[in-house]
């Protein structure tokens, strides 16, 4: 399961590497360079446009739930199972809640899930991957079998087995299981991206100068990896809001929070689909998948951005490989 | 054979992270959750269901953490996994074998079924590079993978089986007219109650396949012997089949194993809302019930499930690629 470069541990002959990359000509950073790169191309490209519209309105709903939705989420305050209705938009549940108010109100939690664990798992994987690729030898190895082994094991049942053992999480007990389950796929792949860097030019020159290994990962390494390192945050915020909705729906999240996951809950116990109260059931999954696709749509994009500026890399990986 | 050798050694060491796994949680958890269990059932279990469970939970013992260890290890190498508490008294191996031949046949079907299907139209889209199949497929599957599993299932029930009554939605079979025979009632009883989750794995599966075949195939068509073969002169399908999809179906194979934690959690989630009687259903049931030595063992075996499936596609592909048989 190891990559096949691996094995490279010495520098390549200085020179001898094509002279595109990002630190080459252009007095540019490259970390500025690629953020503009990509601000430029969200608005070119019709896929990441439609995503971000989308994650924009989840994150304004999220901010100001009370100016779309004035009634409380929690409170029994009506009648139960009312039907879709000009004062309530989506009905209410059979507990008498307004239906469009827990939708609304729900958002954040999904939100704060989606961002805190999709930052922290990609800060780990980073941090893991990277580590990996430069320090090398035992480090790498045992690292790389770390997330090998993580990477087989399937992660929803471990999930399901984490929360059963804690008795259903609050979302920072989500948070924090996801975190530390998910980040194997992305380190995996930042590993061998930061493993194809190695020999760079840049990089040399930045050894030449006497800069430490520290600084060279942080400053020089992690802004060239930027557009993998955006694309696997999108991966693993999608994958967050996937697994936490999941683990509520089932009934191992916190029953009382407000969240899309949790409305799913409520209506399972309640069996909306059989009591002819669809809408309850349906409406947080639509909104799970439309902020998945967000991220989705977002990511996807990104690939296509994010690709053509890799080339170079990927062209002097094949150059040493032969 | 050294490859072999190294893949072999992976496995084994995945299986005994699994274990430790199993081993560490309860103890690491703050209270033992154990505890609560057994006091809940204490009345009612055999000294030696409770010795099995003492030493699987590391409840009720005064021996050291590495005392502990080997002990678990040697009773669950010997395959003893305790007694179910919410099955009382049968053992956890015997409710899960109950339970396994349902997943097997649902999983094992619509994976087989969406990965065929998906590969089909992965190569068929790429070798239309550009044309409507390809220009519909990948952002259509880019917006469904999205979805959550449980989703499809809901609209599923809703849909076929609530509003259309055109199929059941609960159970594997019907429990109450019904009892598992031989007869072709009860066959075509369980085809018909298949067919609604089995459509939800399929559907929310499938779009893996599609895209990843589709991407390879394309790397795979710019390949110096496709164009060789199309200057000389050999008609389109046989290119496509022969010399593009061929070779690229081997990542693809690489990707199933990969993808195959997601087809566990999807089959999961699937089983769950159609209250399938699966070994997916009855984790949640276990974990519900607090019967933790049921999860226990159910979380091996879709371990144990998913690296044996990994397996098989290493199989596959050292038959298929010659590369990997000479390198080896």
């Amino acid at each position: 399961m190891s990559m096949p470069i691996s094995g490279i541990s010495t520098l390549g002959p200085p020179g001898l590497e094509p002279t595109t990359g990002p630190a080459a000509g252009q007095p540019v950073p490259p970390a500025t360079h690629a953020l503009a790169r990509m601000a430029r191309a969200v608005r070119s490209n019709r896929k990441a446009t439609a995503g971000t519209v989308l994650l924009v309105v989840f994150v304004l709903v999220s901010l100001f739930p009370g100016v779309i939705a004035h009634d409380s989420p929690s409170a029994d305050a009506y009648a139960p199972r009312l039907g879709p209705s000009t004062a309530h938009l989506l009905g209410t549940t059979a507990y008498g809640q307004d239906m469009f108010a827990q939708l609304v109100w729900g958002t954040r939690n999904v939100l704060i899930i989606a961002f805190v664990a999709g930052l922290a798992t990609t800060g780990i994987a980073v941090l893991v991957g990277v580590a990996a690729a430069y320090l090398g030898g035992l480090w790498d190895g045992s690292l790389s079998l770390l997330t090998d082994v993580l990477l087989v094991i399937p992660l929803f049942p471990l999930l399901i087995v984490i929360a059963g053992y804690a008795h259903g999480g609050s979302t920072p007990v989500l948070i924090l299981v996801i975190t530390l389950t998910g980040w194997s796929y992305t380190a995996r792949q930042l590993r061998s991206q930061a493993l194809s860097l190695r020999g760079r030019d840049f990089l040399e020159a930045a050894r030449v100068r006497g800069e430490r290994r520290l600084y060279i990962i942080v400053v020089e390494v992690i802004p060239t990896m930027i557009s993998l390192i955006v694309a696997s945050f999108l991966t693993n915020a999608l994958y967050a809001v996937l697994f936490a909705s999941s683990l509520q729906y089932i009934g191992l999240g916190d029953p009382n929070s407000e969240s899309w996951g949790t409305m799913l809950y409520w209506a399972q116990n309640n069996a909306a689909l059989q009591t002819g109260q669809p809408l309850w059931a349906l409406a947080p999954g639509a909104c799970i998948a439309a902020l998945g696709a967000a991220f989705a749509l977002l990511n996807y994009a990104f690939d296509e951005i994010g690709n053509p500026a890799l080339r170079p890399v990927r062209r002097a990986r094949v150059k040493r490989a032969r | 054979m050294r490859f072999a050798l190294r893949r072999l050694g992976f496995f084994v060491l995945t299986l005994w992270a699994a274990l430790t796994i199993n081993f560490m949680l309860p103890r690491l958890m703050p209270g033992n959750p154990a505890l609560a269990m057994l006091s809940k059932f204490h009345g009612e279990l055999t000294p030696q269901t409770l010795k099995a469970l003492d030493v699987l939970f590391g409840v009720n013992t005064h021996k050291s953490l590495p005392a502990q260890y080997v002990s678990y290890l040697h009773q669950v190498a010997t395959g003893n996994f305790g007694i179910s508490l919410d099955f009382y008294p049968k053992s956890v191996s015997s409710v899960i074998g109950s339970a396994i031949w349902w997943t097997v046949g649902l999983v094992g079907v619509s994976t087989v079924l969406a990965f065929t299907l998906g590969t089909g139209l992965g190569i068929v889209a790429a070798w239309r590079r550009g044309g409507r199949l390809d220009s519909i497929l990948p952002p259509t599957f880019v917006i469904t993978s999205a979805i959550p599993y449980f989703w499809v299932g809901m609209v599923f029930v809703l849909v076929f089986g609530i509003s259309l009554h055109w199929l059941p939605y609960v159970g594997g079979y019907y429990v109450s007219t019904d009892a598992p025979s031989l007869s072709p009632t009860f066959f075509g009883d369980v085809l018909a109650h298949a067919v609604l989750p089995g459509l939800a794995l399929v559907v929310t599966t499938i779009g893996t396949w599609i895209l990843t075949m589709r991407n390879t195939m394309i790397t795979t068509l710019a390949e110096d012997y496709v164009r060789m073969a199309r200057a000389k002169g050999l008609p389109g399908r046989r290119i496509m089949v022969d010399y593009a999809a061929r070779n690229a179906i081997l990542p693809n194979l690489t990707g199933f194993a990969m993808s195959l934690g997601f087809v566990v959690s999807g089959a999961i989630l699937i089983e769950y809302v159609f209250n399938y009687p699966g070994v997916g259903y009855m984790l949640l049931q276990a974990v519900q019930g607090e019967d933790y030595p049921l999860m226990q063992a159910l979380f091996l075996l879709l371990t144990l499930a998913v690296l044996l499936a990994i397996l098989l596609a290493d199989i596959a592909t050292a038959l298929l690629d010659p590369r990997t048989r000479t390198a080896g």
